[in-house]
């Protein structure tokens, strides 16, 4: 093993132990670091699914897919998880509505009109949007969004999927506005200027050419906001109501998967009852609800993969 | 209409299709181009040379207002477009139209992430036209006149971007003659090319020379030397000596011009 003084002595061309040792430390400790991750999630997902198990041996997949009523916690018991998907699916849609649309527009005069100083304005001003604590857009819902729904709408009542979907749309805007602007600014200058130099306005340029090219990046920050849509607790909580009810009709209260989870986990059901271990089963829904939308994220990804 | 005599007598007279005067340009503070005076005649190739960062390109950027683009650019001076006799540097005259008459081929090739048939297209879809047979026809014809339609014409509706890069520089010049250009402007469109796709570049410039006006910037002066009819050679901002092609590279008046020419400087 060579020691510290022998660098000019043949031998310091060999490995220098010390720092071979020095450097696999460094290695292994970034190692765990990353494995951390990996191993969190495989834990949260064992526990969903041997929950979930325990729950599927009381109620059938057949029952959960297909029954009408989620109702758990009643003498006369239905578990079928469909009232808590609609609810889902309609305030995530509602919000989606209002969030794609307004956050491709903002993107686009961010990203392709919108002057240097207005951008380095207005950029910080939508994150902060981004950072106003769920709870307190939950309330903007209940308390402003829908009495103000209300003089237009007259038969609202005071919890409703629209107007939690609403607010929740508002709260989403930033994430896929930001995103979305990220992956046009990274369209390189010369494929704007190949539009611009043949006469192209600047409006032609944005759709034609600069969208197409960073369509990848506008996926994912469309699939991002629809994780986020139907995770969001939340604003559903507060303003959408906590009824179990299968609805499409957006004007009507109704409970989430996520507010169900909320419900339950407040109350003080007993540990092991099977009206608790029905968390598990809503829960391992959204995680496959979320990986799904993951995955095809992915693959659109891979499908319009940006070559400049 | 005025006729112009070049210097040497090589080529035969040519009518003026721009004139610059006294163009001054600024990128903010810092002036790019210093009172040049130049001509551009119709269906001729000009050369512009001369070492990096002489302004060569940002020259060729003024004649399709393509610093109007980024903020904080100021142009000076004119660059007179005939038969119209406007100036097009005037803040009455909309870039855009100027570019509708001015195309652009630049270092890199850019495709758009569309089919080939498409990237041909999208000047004239821009301009509005809608007929497939129209399309059809002049994306037909500006494939021929890049020389590329031979190698595109059974596979139209591929991605652009698998062509090899001399196939995609080819295929932007048939984007920008699909509308039928006054002038072509190449922004040194062989830089990021292998010898073999430069010569076909090279040639393809050669037969468009009766079709339509070219400017083209280059760091190559053997390139110069084949392809353009005048050559402008620039030196930090300044038009140092303009020309025909056969006497700026045979006999130089100035001495700069000759020393760049002859490899002793730049």
């Amino acid at each position: 093993m060579p020691t510290p003084d022998t660098h000019h002595s043949p031998k310091n061309l060999r490995h220098n132990y010390k720092r071979y040792l020095k450097e696999r430390t460094i290695e292994l400790l970034l190692f765990l670091a990353a494995s951390l991750s990996v191993f969190i999630t495989f834990a949260i997902i064992y526990l969903l699914v041997s929950e979930s198990l325990v729950f599927f041996e009381h109620v059938s997949l057949w029952d959960f897919l297909t029954d009408t009523q989620w109702t758990p916690l009643f003498d006369d018991a239905h578990y079928g998880i469909l009232p808590l998907v609609s609810g889902t699916a309609i305030s995530s849609l509602v919000a989606l509505v209002i969030a794609l649309p307004f956050g491709t527009i903002i993107a686009i005069y961010l990203s392709e009109f919108a002057p240097f100083a207005v951008r380095e304005i207005a950029k910080p001003f939508l994150e902060l949007l981004g950072g106003i604590p769920t709870v307190v857009y939950g309330y903007f819902a209940l308390l402003f969004v829908t009495p103000l729904l209300q003089t237009i709408l007259p038969g609202l009542p005071g919890f409703s999927l629209l107007s939690a979907g609403l607010v929740m749309g508002i709260m989403i805007i930033p994430y896929v506005s930001s995103m979305t602007e990220d992956a046009m600014r990274s369209v390189p200058m010369h494929l704007r200027e190949g539009s611009y130099a043949i006469g192209a306005t600047r409006f032609q340029t944005a759709i034609k050419v600069v969208m197409p090219a960073s369509l990848s990046g506008i996926a994912a920050a469309y699939i991002l906001g629809i994780s986020r849509a139907v995770g969001e607790t939340m604003v559903v909580a507060i303003a959408a109501g906590m009824q179990p009810n299968l609805v499409w009709n957006p004007m009507e209260p109704a409970a989430t998967i996520t507010t169900y989870i909320v419900q339950v986990s407040l109350g003080d059901l007993p540990h092991g009852s099977i009206g608790y271990q029905t968390i598990f089963a809503a829960g391992l829904t959204l995680l496959l609800l979320t990986l799904v939308f993951n995955i095809l994220g992915h693959l659109l990804r891979k499908r319009y993969r940006e070559v400049y | 209409m005025q006729i112009f005599k070049p210097a040497s007598g090589s080529s035969a007279t040519a009518i003026q299709k721009s004139v610059v005067n006294k163009l001054n340009f600024y990128y903010g503070g810092y002036q790019a181009l210093k009172n040049i005076d130049m001509v551009v005649h119709e269906k001729q190739v000009t050369a512009l040379i001369g070492p990096s960062g002489c302004g060569k390109s940002t020259f060729l950027r003024c004649f399709n207002r393509m610093h109007d683009l980024y903020p904080h650019n100021r142009y000076e001076g004119e660059i007179i477009l005939h038969p119209d006799n406007e100036n097009i540097l005037s803040p009455e005259v909309d870039p855009i139209e100027v570019r509708m008459r001015i195309s652009m081929v630049f270092q890199k090739p850019n495709p758009f992430p569309k089919s080939i048939f498409e990237n041909v297209a999208y000047g004239l879809r821009i301009r509005g036209v809608k007929r497939r047979s129209i399309l059809e026809e002049r994306v037909e014809n500006a494939l021929r006149n890049a020389a590329l339609w031979g190698e595109v014409k059974n596979r139209l509706g591929d991605l652009a971007f698998n062509l090899s890069g001399g196939q995609q520089q080819r295929l932007c010049i048939a984007r920008a003659l699909a509308t039928d250009p006054e002038i072509l402007l190449f922004d040194e469109p062989t830089s990021a090319l292998d010898p073999i796709a430069t010569a076909s570049i090279e040639e393809l410039i050669s037969d468009l020379r009766n079709k339509v006006t070219i400017l083209i910037v280059t760091h190559n002066m053997q390139q110069a030397a084949r392809v353009s009819d005048y050559t402008a050679y620039m030196y930090m901002g300044e038009l140092i000596e303009f020309g025909a092609t056969d006497t700026i590279f045979i006999k130089p008046k100035n001495k700069q011009t000759e020393d760049y020419i002859t490899g002793r400087f730049g």
